[in-house]
């Protein structure tokens, strides 16, 4: 029963290139875990686009759409949340570096839910949207949100930690739990009456934060 | 052969005679016979450049909370309602109350076929062929008396039939109501087809109001009982959230929603949206009924 051992060891040593030496933490990001991370990142993408394509986003498909990218980014938020606890509880210290661009794919949802808004809801007038913004209280959250995810993405690269240095940098990057509370707030607003669904969306970032408070407090814990 | 033709409707056609022996197969199918059957009238209640929705929009994508709130959960699960036989209750101030079948409340009158724009309150549209019946036709033949001065219609509670109703989204069952004026307008109909066929269950079978100059949600369906009253009903959207929902939904570009704006819609089937035209178009024929009423308090 010697063939498992074998594939294992070539597959580390495809991720290493060389069948020699052992995995680096390096490798092993850059050759598995990323090309992963955008695969899995694209496939509300892609299904959008295959939906679109076969004519299944419902007789309103602009409104199916928003929705869609709406709950993808608030999907991708909680995963971004749930790294650290997840890193504690696994202790794949790996985790911790692939952060970011999880956080980056939910500012790219942001941006599709926001241009899809702009083009067909808007027509593009930049005027209307300035209107909504000050007029209707769930897309004053929903653009606070949406200012915090740009601010987060832009502020991401290391090079920008450094210029602001760990401390403030640290300060600013705590609005990630902001948010998504203000899009779970936007969500349920936007609803006519059946509040069900953000109910639930709220239900487990309430969930998400417990958890990172416990893990958080665990590690802290002497002993 | 009788064919009315009344002033409001832009224009009229006559249907060809295809059409009008499937109508008089469905009507012969609930319960009528040959001889009550009336040449029906085709009317187009909007501009010739305006596109029918289709059969898949105009079925497919619906408000009907008793099956579910999504927009093809009615579509999906609305097989388990029972439209036939079916009785509707007439009470209240009026001459002739009792429970009638759809055959006592319609024989002999014209099957007609209206193409109407319906916007829904949440700013999407389409523009539907329905098959139906003035209501004034109908409430004629009840005779109201002198302190008729509303109608209050309701649909069907039962949750066996209407799954969604196990659930308090709404106060149910769903009560919908008019004016005696806007119910007697020749625009207002009773709805039992769409398309010259048996309206679909999850279009409010067997017979639904459609009031064009209102919005979706006045157009209440399945309905059980008219009654005619003195005091304005509470309708149920009112009663569930009056500070966004009133008695009169009267489609009005310029009084917002409290949390979206009522000023453009988007039409089933288009991706950019259109301006919302007073009183959903029909302006011409229905403005004079609130003469005098402020528009932004009577929202
Ligand atoms: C300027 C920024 C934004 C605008 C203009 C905007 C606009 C909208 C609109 C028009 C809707 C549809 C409401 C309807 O059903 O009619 C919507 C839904 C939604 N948005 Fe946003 N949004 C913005 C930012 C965000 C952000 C940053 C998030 C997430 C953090 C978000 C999450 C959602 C969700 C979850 C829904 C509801 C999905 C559903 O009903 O299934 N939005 N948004």
């Amino acid at each position: 029963m010697d063939t498992p051992i074998r594939w294992r060891i070539s597959i580390a040593g495809w991720i290493s290139e060389s069948t020699t030496e052992p995995v680096t933490q390096a490798q092993w990001i850059r050759r598995v875990v990323k090309p992963l991370l955008w695969a899995a990142g694209l496939t509300p993408l892609g299904w959008l686009l295959y939906a679109a394509i076969h004519d299944n986003l419902t007789a309103d498909p602009v409104k199916a759409i928003t929705h869609f990218t709406g709950r993808t980014i608030l999907v991708i938020l909680f995963l971004t949340l749930s790294i650290t606890p997840l890193r504690r509880l696994t202790g794949f210290s790996w985790l911790a570096r692939v952060r970011r661009l999880v956080g980056l794919f939910a500012f790219f949802y942001a941006v599709l839910h926001l241009v899809i808004y702009l083009a067909f809801d808007r027509g593009f007038v930049f005027t209307e949207l300035g209107e909504d913004i000050l007029k209707r209280p769930y897309i004053t959250v929903g653009f606070t949100a949406w200012l915090i995810l740009l601010t987060l993405a832009v502020t991401s690269p290391i090079a920008m930690v450094k210029r602001l240095g760990g401390k403030r940098w640290q300060a600013l990057h705590r609005l990630v739990y902001v948010a998504p509370v203000l899009g779970v707030i936007h969500f349920a607003w936007a609803q006519k009456k059946d509040i069900r669904l953000p109910l639930i969306y709220a239900a487990i970032l309430g969930g998400i934060f417990v958890w990172r408070l416990g893990s958080i407090r665990r590690k802290r814990a002497p002993g | 052969m009788l064919i009315r033709r009344s002033p409001d409707i832009r224009s009229s056609e006559i249907t060809d005679e295809s059409l009008y022996w499937r109508r008089r197969d469905w009507l012969a199918s609930l319960g009528f016979g040959a001889a009550a059957v009336v040449m029906p009238r085709l009317a187009h209640a909007v501009s010739r450049q305006e596109e029918t929705n289709t059969w898949d929009e105009v079925t497919g994508y619906n408000n009907f909370y008793e099956f579910g709130t999504g927009k093809d959960d009615p579509r999906k699960y609305a097989g388990t309602l029972r439209p036939y036989p079916w009785t509707v209750s007439v009470e209240g101030e009026v001459a002739r109350p009792g429970r009638y079948d759809l055959a006592k409340l319609f024989g002999g009158l014209s099957w007609e076929e209206r193409v109407y724009r319906f916007r829904c309150v949440e700013a999407w549209s389409m523009v539907v062929p329905w098959n139906g019946y003035p209501l004034r036709e109908v409430i004629k033949r009840l005779e109201p008396t002198s302190n008729a001065k509303f109608v209050e219609f309701t649909t069907l509670y039962d949750p066996e039939q209407m799954p969604g109703q196990r659930r308090s989204i709404l106060p149910w069952p769903y009560i919908e109501g008019l004016r005696m004026d806007e119910a007697m307008h020749p625009l207002t109909l009773l709805v039992t087809g769409v398309f010259g066929k048996v309206l679909p269950n999850q279009n409010g079978a067997p017979v639904r109001l459609i009031v064009p100059w209102k919005y979706g949600f006045k157009g209440i369906k399945s309905i059980v009982r008219i009654r005619f009253v003195e005091d304005q009903p509470v309708n149920t959207w009112k009663a569930s959230a009056s500070h966004e929902y009133g008695f009169y939904a009267n489609v009005n570009p310029d009084v917002d929603h409290p949390r979206w704006s009522q000023a453009t819609e988007r039409r089933l089937g288009k991706l950019r949206r259109q301006p919302t035209l007073p009183f959903n178009g029909y302006a011409d024929q229905v403005a004079d009924l609130y003469r005098g009423m402020d528009l932004r308090v009577n929202y």
